[in-house]
């Protein structure tokens, strides 16, 4: 019954694609030998620095963690081009270009979630472990049972992670440049496997650098070419986006009923107040806790940390992290609010309902627009720019899963800790093959799914399991063996299972049901229009009743095309007809949940060696005492 | 292991340590009940205190938008604050590790 219903629902999703007039594309015809000679440019570079790289990759250590021998600075890099997903560099400029205020709050968590890495985490982490979580788990409790659950905690953490980035990355190149699905998606992962497969790490950590320097100059360019103009005024500035028609339309259409009475002005100051997005702050406050709390347990994230040599580069790479992650979200304020105004909403919208499409529409009108040359060089950048995001960040997900299999489970578990370097070496090539095919696959197969909240899901389970039991390993002497399995298969549990009775699900008796309503409404207005028409005599009148009737007729026939994309079906993917949460993030309740198994699990089980190793941990993680020789390898 | 020769309880409870653990740790859970208060401040604050966030500061400039943009100023602010006392706690740590396998012998 259910994978029936998956492929009913994927095979509805494929038909409505197909139905629905082609993709709007960005790029003219005409201009696409810039993005492909941009594209290449790029590609060819960081095949280039895989080939060095590849040299340099001998043994086990190089390949998971780069020899140890990155610095601060390059891995602080490193960590923004790793962290800097599709999702914040096009998602967070569209929010901001749609809403306003709400965007821009929406970018504060993502970098405050580094407080929590800096403080608890990234020092402790490079004194005690190795190349995976699953290493700094193993310290001091059952080195089998603790590998075994961080690795499926990893894998499981990286997919959901994974294929938003794989779905979103396969539409983005497909907007941008206009090839196939399953061509962007193909060669995204053929990429980011030639990437992992040959260069390991070094391969990994070199693109990420490149692609955040990238970004980072794109969107200084952008800012100061939209800025400049009002000689870096912040007032001046804020005040001609406030004063714009197409700003406050856009306000208008957000409040409906609610700005009815609004002046311009006022309705153009409420895109600088909170409110026009994030109707629910209980669900704002957990997802910042998922956030702040998720990013310090983000494998492909705390995997950076075993590439530095010390506890002291570690602390210096999450500090340039931050200040790079953080001025660049200070950045996309201007993104997004000039996308607004340059390019408005209305445009951005018709690409890409999501506001996805606003830098690269941003970057094209300040070059000249649609029809220059240099508008769509600068489109071609950027895209390009977020083409080697998506490859950046798939290939430092594709590295920690394939680690998690290789040294965890075949490894750790499987081999008993005996295994030579170059089996090892052997091992992690062939998981990063058998993780990137997985990953394409994925990606194909999900073509068409709204895959935006995998993301969020991704940030709630390493919230909730992966955090719990590192932090509690590492602090709390009680913390043993059971507390860590309690811990990963409560707070993963609980993480997907709220999940799956929120609203982030289908419900198909819920749509029908509002569907139903927007097409009586449709009909009613239709009826009117109708009758408004035989009265009228003017032929401009006319035109517009028309043009408004054809209109509600189309939102008509699209809200019969998605009662009918729904089938026979009445019920959720878990049989509900309505949620059993209310909330789209599971954090608030999630991570309490997995902080309290970790606790329960601990003082429910002795654990002989979990007491023992205690000292040696402590000592260890604050002193960096024997560090040497656990990078020495 | 290749470190066992170091009486890890010994140091553990030797009192340089204890003074590094108990410094180290006040500070740290500090700093971080801190930042996490702070920056819940402003998803509440957005939600409850919308005519505070909507009161225009400079020009079109409200408050919401400082206190947004505030929160950047003290995030770099923490990190720049932990850096600082981080190097204190760092050349404790190294006497400790220079004395590491005399610790162990001594007791």
């Amino acid at each position: 019954m259910k994978p029936k219903r998956i492929l009913l629902s994927l095979g509805g999703a494929i038909i409505a694609l197909g139905a629905s007039p082609a993709f709007a594309q960005a790029v003219a015809s005409e201009y696409r030998f810039l993005t492909f000679a941009v594209f290449g440019a790029i590609i060819a570079v960081t095949m280039f620095v895989t080939y060095l790289a590849a040299k340099r990759t001998k043994t086990a250590a190089d390949f998971y963690a780069a020899g140890g021998g990155v610095s601060g600075l390059q891995n602080g890099w490193a960590i923004a081009g790793d962290y800097l997903s599709a999702a914040s560099f096009l998602g967070i400029a569209g929010l901001i270009s749609l809403y306003g205020y709400d965007g821009f709050m929406y970018s504060v968590g993502w970098l405050v979630a580094y407080i929590t890495v800096l403080l608890v985490i990234a020092e402790p982490c490079r004194n005690i472990g190795k190349y995976t979580m699953g290493d700094i788990l193993a310290f001091r409790n059952n080195p089998r049972v603790a590998k075994a659950f961080m690795a499926l905690s990893t894998i499981t953490v990286s997919t959901f992670y994974l294929t938003a980035q794989m779905v979103g990355g396969g539409v983005l190149v497909k907007t941008l440049i206009g090839i196939d699905y399953e061509i962007s998606v193909a060669t995204v992962g053929v990429l980011m496997m030639a990437y992992v497969l040959f260069g390991g790490m070094v391969a990994t950590t070199w693109v990420q650098i490149i692609k955040a320097i990238l970004l980072v100059v794109a969107s200084l360019v952008m800012v100061a070419m939209v800025w400049g103009q009002y000689g870096f005024n912040l007032n001046g500035y804020l005040g001609a986006v406030v004063a714009d028609p197409g700003v406050q339309a856009q306000v208008a259409r957000l409040l409906g009923d609610a700005g009815r009475n609004m002046t311009p002005a006022e309705l153009g100051q409420r895109f600088l107040e909170p409110g026009l997005l994030f109707k629910s702050p209980i669900d704002q406050i957990s997802l910042g806790m998922a956030l702040v709390l998720g990013t310090a347990g983000l494998p492909h994230i705390l995997m950076r940390f075993f590439t530095v040599p010390t506890a002291q580069q570690a602390r210096k790479s999450v500090i340039w992290a931050m200040a790079i992650i953080g001025g660049f979200y200070v950045l996309t304020l201007f993104l997004g609010t000039g996308a607004a105004v340059k390019v408005g909403a209305p445009a951005i919208t018709e690409i890409d309902r999501g506001g996805n499409m606003a830098a690269p529409l941003l970057a094209q009108f300040l070059g000249g627009g649609k029809d220059s040359l240099l508008g769509n060089l600068m489109l071609a950048f950027v895209a390009a720019v977020a083409f080697a995001t998506i490859v950046a960040v798939v290939a430092g997900l594709v590295l920690a899963a394939a680690s998690a299999m290789s040294h965890d489970i075949w490894v750790g578990v499987v081999k008993g800790d005996h295994a030579t370097s170059d089996e090892e070496l052997r091992a992690a090539r062939i998981c990063s093959l058998i993780v990137g095919i997985v990953a394409i696959a994925i990606g194909i197969l999900a073509k068409g799914q709204n895959v935006a909240h995998l993301v969020a899901l991704a940030f709630a389970v390493a919230a909730s399991a992966n955090l719990p039991v590192v932090l509690l390993t590492l602090y709390w002497k009680r913390c043993n063996t059971g507390g860590v399995v309690a811990g990963l298969v409560v707070g993963t549990l609980a993480a997907i299972g709220l999940v799956l009775v929120s609203p982030n699900m289908t419900y198909p008796g819920q749509i029908r049901a509002t569907q139903e309503r927007a097409i009586k409404a449709a009909d009613e207005r239709i009826a009117k229009l109708n009758a408004e028409l035989s009265t009228l005599s003017d032929a401009t009148a006319i035109d517009r009743t028309k043009q408004a009737v054809a209109a509600a007729e189309k939102a008509k026939a699209g809200a019969e095309a998605t009662i009918k994309s729904l089938g026979d079906a009445t019920t959720s993917l878990v049989g509900l007809s309505e949620p059993l949460f209310p909330l789209r993030n599971p954090g608030l309740i999630s991570i309490p949940l997995g902080f309290l198994a970790v606790v329960i699990g601990s003082l429910l089980y002795r654990d002989r060696r979990a007491e023992e190793m205690w000292d040696e941990l402590y000592v260890r993680s604050n002193t960096g005492i024997g560090r040497a020789a656990a990078a020495a390898h | 292991m290749a470190t066992t020769a170091v009486n890890w309880s010994a140091i553990d409870s030797d009192p340089r340590f204890q003074s590094l653990h108990r410094r180290k740790s006040r500070f740290l859970w500090g700093l971080m009940a801190f930042s996490v208060v702070f920056y819940f401040l402003l998803p509440i604050g957005a939600a409850y205190f919308t005519d505070l966030f909507k009161a225009k500061l400079w020009g079109v400039i409200n408050f919401g938008l400082i206190f947004a943009l505030s929160q950047f100023v003290v995030a770099w602010g923490i990190a720049w604050y932990y850096a600082r006392r981080a190097s204190q706690f760092d050349a404790l740590a190294e006497d400790i590790a220079r004395d590491a396998q005399r610790i162990g012998r001594t007791r």
